[in-house]
């Protein structure tokens, strides 16, 4: 197998507020990420909103720099200075449809306007033949080559941002909430391309996703995220399986099941995320958990195992 | 005891295309002490229903149904003034974005508290004891000081608490909630549908779910009414509907969800719900439809019985033999 994408104990760290007296306040939007991605893998990211997913998201893509930690994608160390070379081999899809494709522009200019800019040896013929293999190879129809993004659905438009990511042939694809602002029948198909062209094309995807049944559906391994850490890391069979850090837990059973079955008992979390410029000492879970000691209070666990849960009593 | 009892309710907008039709011969019957959800995709009028019921859409809307009434009150002829008699007091909403459905010039406390002046004629003490009362019962702590607080320094969850508590205050008999989840995250939602589930309990008031999440559905409901645009398909008791749908359309739902799915690849339904300009004539769900024959695209399907879950279709799915 050959890994596409390895992080090393990445951080991104923010600064906010302060002034000529004050001393600014620094949010952690995410701390201790380590995973690697290997091709025609996927690897789901779990969580609320404020965990850091899309921080990752950022760093990964290379729009951000990281404030710690490596990271390393098809084979060399990721720094500013080789951005511009790299940025090619990792393309990103966003949530929304509606606010990630230009209206003023036709899916053919959408669609050609990544090679333009990375290609620049590329003739105007070459680069129609392109976009047009990639409107066939995501299901569009010839014709919608002159067309413009109003004049597609939610899933259609979702379809030419998933072309127009893959017109430098990336290696990995990271989709940010891809099917999340869409229509539950227009979610399958959309789910059902994404692993179609993983299998064709041997991608790797960094999938984000707050919706658990999608990611047991499209995951390999599964990254649960808390208050910007991983909480818990596993392969989704572990995951979903055998959940060892409480949160997991109680994100498993908080998610709606489909089976109407009256005597399900949920797991009730108390109170809400904490906010992300004051995180509590200690474990970031403990206040809402329901068996956090004083050991939970004093002292943050680190990832630890064999299937890694940063919990100092992990379940299971 | 029925609480609302609409009959073929239709919703047209004029539009600069022309007449468009939102709502389609929508029935809704809600007992008190039902709760009944209405799911459906984007555009399938879900939430247009519920609007034109509280006289909340704008003039481009007409509404026409043979029976509209609530608690026995006729509300097709009703004048707006008397008309705001009845909601926020009897028939109230929560709305799907907690964050942008509260005024965020007012504190909470004042807006809680305006529903209780207008609709109950409290004298001031009585609404501050009510308005603390009501933050309490939805689960914000430290309700005193919170009613002091303004909506932007509140999480969307303790927002959406807010607007329970709104909703709540004149103690209605019937309770709309659309989307009200939807904003949120799982943990948050979870705890916001057992408020709901509670709350509808204790005071047996009826409520209406509004959502397209079926896991909700089947967590929370126990009517459920399936809309496909603008037309009711189907209507069941929640436990047969997911064991056994009968629209050709709610079975293919079913079926799409990911936590269902026996193989990589999920089924699908082809193509997309029906604009303004592509209503087919027939069934609506004929394009789309795996079963649908010559008959399904001329001619309008028919409601079946109840035992086939008024399913609006010629030929429904999982029928025992000799009932259609």
């Amino acid at each position: 197998m050959n890994t596409v994408v390895t992080a090393q104990n990445l951080a991104r760290h923010y600064e906010v507020g302060g002034g000529l007296f004050s001393k600014p306040s620094v949010v952690k939007a995410l701390s201790e990420a380590s995973f690697t991605i290997e091709a025609g893998k996927t690897l789901a990211v779990v969580g609320e909103s404020g965990c850091g997913k899309s921080t990752l998201a950022r760093l990964v893509t290379m729009i951000e720099e990281p404030t710690a930690g490596t990271l390393n994608i098809a084979g060399k160390d990721v720094t500013p200075d080789n951005w511009d070379t790299l940025r090619d081999t990792v393309q990103i899809v966003f949530q929304d449809p509606y606010g990630s494709l230009n209206l003023r522009h036709r899916v053919g200019a959408i669609l050609e306007e990544p090679l333009k800019i990375n290609r620049p040896d590329m003739s105007a013929k070459e680069r129609q033949a392109k976009a047009r293999e990639m409107i066939e190879l995501v299901g569009l129809r010839p014709e919608h080559y002159d067309r413009f993004p109003h004049m597609f659905s939610g899933g259609q438009r979702q379809r030419i941002a998933v072309a127009r990511a893959l017109m430098l042939e990336p290696k990995l694809l990271v989709l940010d909430e891809p099917v999340s602002a869409l229509d539950l029948s227009i979610q399958s198909q959309v789910l059902n391309l994404l692993l179609d062209l993983q299998e064709r094309l041997d991608l790797a995807y960094l999938f984000i996703s707050h919706d658990l049944s999608v990611v047991r559906h499209v995951a390999d391994d599964v990254v649960v995220m808390y208050l910007g850490r991983p909480v818990e890391f596993g392969s989704k069979e572990a995951v979903f399986g055998n959940p060892r850090h409480p949160y997991t837990k109680a994100l498993l059973s908080a998610t709606p099941s489909t089976e109407p079955n009256p005597e399900k008992k949920r797991i009730k979390l108390e109170g809400e995320l904490p906010s992300p410029l004051n995180i509590p000492d200690g474990c970031p879970f403990a206040p809402r958990c329901w068996k956090a000691k004083s050991k939970c209070r004093e002292q943050r666990p680190d990832l630890m195992g064999e299937h890694p849960a940063a919990c100092w009593y992990p379940e299971g | 005891m029925t609480l609302l009892n609409i009959r073929n309710l239709s919703v047209d907008f004029d539009t600069a295309g022309g007449q468009f039709r939102a709502v389609d011969g929508v029935d809704i019957t809600v007992n008190e002490g039902d709760i009944l959800s209405i799911v459906g995709e984007s555009g399938s009028g879900k939430s247009v229903s519920m609007l034109a019921m509280m006289g909340l859409l704008p003039w481009t809307a007409t509404i026409t149904a043979d029976e509209m009434s609530f608690d026995g009150v006729d509300l097709r002829g009703m004048t707006a003034k008397s008309r705001r008699k009845v909601i926020g007091r009897d028939m109230s909403m929560i709305f799907q974005e907690p964050m942008s459905s509260l005024n965020p010039c007012f504190t909470v406390g004042f807006q809680i508290k305006e529903s209780l002046r207008i609709h109950m004629k409290m004298d001031r003490a009585a609404r501050h004891r009510r308005a603390v009362e009501l933050l309490d019962l939805v689960g914000i702590p430290d309700p005193e000081k919170r009613l002091k607080a303004f909506p932007h320094q509140m999480s969307g969850g303790m927002s959406q608490r807010v607007m329970i508590a709104m909703a709540l205050a004149c103690k209605p008999r019937l309770l709309i909630a659309d989307e009200p989840t939807t904003a949120l995250d799982v943990t948050i939602q979870a705890q916001i549908l057992d408020l709901l589930t509670d709350l509808q309990k204790e005071t047996g008031m009826g409520l209406i779910l509004i959502t397209h999440d079926m896991g909700v559905v089947a967590e929370t409901a126990q009517r459920v009414q399936v809309q496909y645009a603008g037309q009711k398909v189907e209507e069941q008791e929640v436990r047969k509907l997911f064991a056994e749908p009968h629209h050709p359309y709610t079975s293919a739902l079913l079926a799409a969800l990911p936590e269902r799915a026996t193989e990589r690849h999920l089924p699908t339904i082809p193509g997309v719900v029906p604009g303004q300009y592509d209503r087919p004539e027939g069934c609506l769900f004929s394009p789309r439809c795996r079963f649908a024959n010559d008959t399904c695209r001329k001619t309008d399907p028919p409601v079946q019985p109840p035992e086939l879950g008024l399913a609006r279709c010629h030929y429904p799915v999982n029928a025992k033999e000799g009932v259609a």
